[in-house]
């Protein structure tokens, strides 16, 4: 089963105190440390379970700069066959929209059975990459993946839906899947894997390569904090004080 | 000159950082509480290859240079201090000198076990009357057709109470003072071979630290390392190299101290802001900060010299020891400082960062052998 699986760098801002740009549409990020995309380790650990039941090859793709090459680095270390960096530099603003289709012109001469992305990146949380590229590739798609057994080129795929739902679908192959976090446990590379992985080579490509002009269809024109709601309540004092205010507060909306 | 790491240390690093903060941090409160030995993190950690890092790959090891390994043990000790020096006395103190020094029949009998965490390392050093004295050991090891009959006891062994392959160190000549030192690979169901007591320690308190008691201990022949009379040489070379991997132990240990009060600064408030403010708190996360770089700097250092094969690196190797270990015991120190009452309470990790950093300061080599060792090579 030869699998393609799209990583994206991000920067880790879950604990990191954000800051916007002198440009307003981007956050600051000298201080702010890079990783693979949770969701993208989800799915690069899922293509390498499903290599490791029924064979193939692994190609990680990834749209960044430079640095990105540490981050596929990682996923050839955990399993990936093969790398290819899409020259962030080489193509300036981008959306959903636009990297969907930058990928397909990567990816366009790889023979594959299935596509795995993360289902969302946590730096702009479009969740439209995958879908879009499938799309495009007018193949099929789940999102939300939470599980996948394939079987007879057929895949059975669960999707987790909002109040605890599982959805259970067949799905013809070639198809998409946009994986959701905690579908499995994603390994580290062992120190052997490591060393062999340090010296691969990593394809990249860039506007010499892919010529078609893919574009926007949204276009980004502001990045701020939200100001405090007027309605929220910012509560102040002793923590004492605070807690006894939140009692009330509960009670009054009848919350308990 | 490039700072930089190599891509497959900067893989490593990351991996190992990655691992020690899922898996090993959460577990480092109730293993220094309990005093178990942590076999589920040695488990995890063979898978990855972290327990015979610099062992080449046809022993079983992962192939890396020492700056990697002590990467790694800085990553490690950064989560669990306990975890770090295990590792480092599997990695330095045992598996490098058979490495080393030992034939090719020791080396593919004994490395594959320690990489593979089937057996964990110990070293049998130290006795009740000898530390930094070398040369006043009292173990001897009698040659008796084809065994050599240990006899001696060995304290402050690291991994002791759970190890299975023992690097022993006892005189086969007396006379010939520290030429007459030997060293031995010892198996732990070797007859006449006991446990003695289990050292109840302040800190790094899960290590199964234990005495060694050899009676008439029977050793095969062929478990002596190198030639009679080479043991002192083993030692000072295999401590050249684990000094390194104690400074990095001190640089992880130091590093989360830091880590800790940069957080806990920033979220406590007195006297209406929070504390990072006041420039008291500030001189101390500067001074730290920089003595923390200062450390890492020279251990690095240190495993550059190892690697690019530097025949002599004692200096070195002492310096990032000596440097590491010394601002490791202050960094803590100060991390409790900037915690206040909260850094004296088991709820917070500095406490347990204090006390694990103390040792750094007195084993492989106290401080002042380390200033010996460094001022020695200065007027030589």
């Amino acid at each position: 089963m030869d699998l393609i699986v799209c990583i994206k760098r991000v920067p880790q801002t879950a604990e990191a105190e954000v800051k916007i740009d002198g440009s307003g549409k981007d956050i600051v990020k000298d201080r702010l440390t890079f990783d693979m995309n949770e969701a993208d380790s989800y799915a690069l650990e899922e293509a390498i379970l499903l290599k490791e039941k029924s064979g193939g090859n692994i190609t990680a793709v990834s749209l960044g700069s430079a640095e990105a090459e540490d981050t596929l680095r990682i996923a050839l270390a955990k399993g990936a066959d093969s790398a290819i960096r899409i020259k962030l530099e080489d193509f300036g603003e981008l959306d959903g929209f636009k990297t969907a289709a930058l990928i397909r012109e990567a990816i366009k001469d790889i023979k594959f059975d299935a596509i795995l992305t993360g289902c969302m990146s946590t730096d702009d949380s479009y969740y439209q990459v995958g879908p879009t590229l499938a799309e495009m590739l007018g193949i099929p798609h789940a999102t939300l993946v939470s599980k996948i057994e394939v079987a007879d080129q057929k895949a059975h795929v669960h999707r987790e839906l909002e109040g605890g739902l599982i959805e259970h679908l067949e799905m013809s192959l070639p198809a998409v899947f946009a994986v959701q976090t905690g579908i499995n446990e994603p390994r580290y590379a062992s120190l052997i894997a490591i060393r062999r992985a340090a010296g691969k080579e990593i394809k990249v490509i860039g506007k010499e390569e892919i010529s078609s002009e893919a574009k926007l269809n949204s276009t980004l024109e502001e990045l701020f904090i939200p100001p405090v709601g007027e309605r929220a309540e910012i509560l102040t004092g002793t923590p004492d004080e605070v807690s006894k205010r939140t009692a009330e507060i509960i009670k009054e909306k009848g919350l308990i | 000159m490039d700072f930089g790491l190599t891509n497959d240390q900067k893989m490593l690093q990351d991996q190992v950082r990655k691992f020690a903060d899922a898996e090993l941090a959460p577990v480092a409160a109730e293993i220094d509480k309990s005093g178990e030995f942590p076999w589920a993190n040695l488990k995890k950690m063979a898978q990855l290859g972290l327990l015979g890092v610099v062992v080449p790959e046809k022993y079983g090891g992962s192939g890396f240079d020492f700056v990697s390994l002590a990467i790694a043990i800085e990553e490690i000790s950064r989560a669990c201090a306990t975890t770090g020096v295990i590792v480092a006395v599997n990695n330095s103190l045992t598996t490098f000198p058979i490495l080393q020094f030992s034939s090719e029949e020791q080396k593919s009998k004994y490395l594959p076990l320690l990489c593979s965490g089937k057996k964990i390392g110990a070293f049998g050093l130290t006795e009740p009357d000898a530390g930094s004295d070398v040369v006043s050991l009292e173990s001897t090891a009698r040659l008796e057709g084809d065994h050599y009959v240990l006899n001696g006891t060995k304290r402050f062994s690291t991994n002791a109470g759970e190890a299975g392959i023992f690097i022993v160190f006892a005189y086969t000549n007396k006379e010939m003072k520290h030429k007459g030192i030997s060293a031995f690979v010892v198996e732990r169901d070797t007859p006449g071979f006991s446990l003695g007591n289990h050292e109840d320690l302040m800190g790094i308190r899960a290590t199964a630290n234990c005495e060694l008691i050899f009676e008439d201990a029977k050793i095969p022949k062929e478990n002596l390392i190198g030639k009679e009379g080479d043991g002192f040489k083993i030692c000072m070379s295999t401590l050249d190299v684990s000094r390194i991997d104690i400074g990095a132990q001190a640089v992880g240990i130091a590093q989360s101290a830091l880590d800790e009060s940069v957080k806990y600064s920033k979220e406590r408030k007195a006297f209406g802001q929070p504390i990072c403010n006041f420039e008291m708190i500030q001189s101390m996360l500067a001074e730290m900060a920089t003595q923390i770089q200062a450390a890492r700097l020279l251990v690095y250092y240190a495993g550059y010299c190892k690697d690019t094969g530097m025949t002599r690196f004692s200096r070195e190797s002492a310096m990032s020891k000596y440097y590491a270990s010394d601002i490791a015991v202050d960094v803590t120190r100060k991390a409790v400082q900037i915690h206040g009452g909260y850094g004296y309470s088991k709820d917070y990790i500095v406490e347990r960062l204090y006390r694990d950093a103390k040792i750094l300061e007195l084993y492989e080599g106290t401080s002042e052998i380390q200033k010996i060792v460094i001022a020695r090579e200065l007027i030589r």
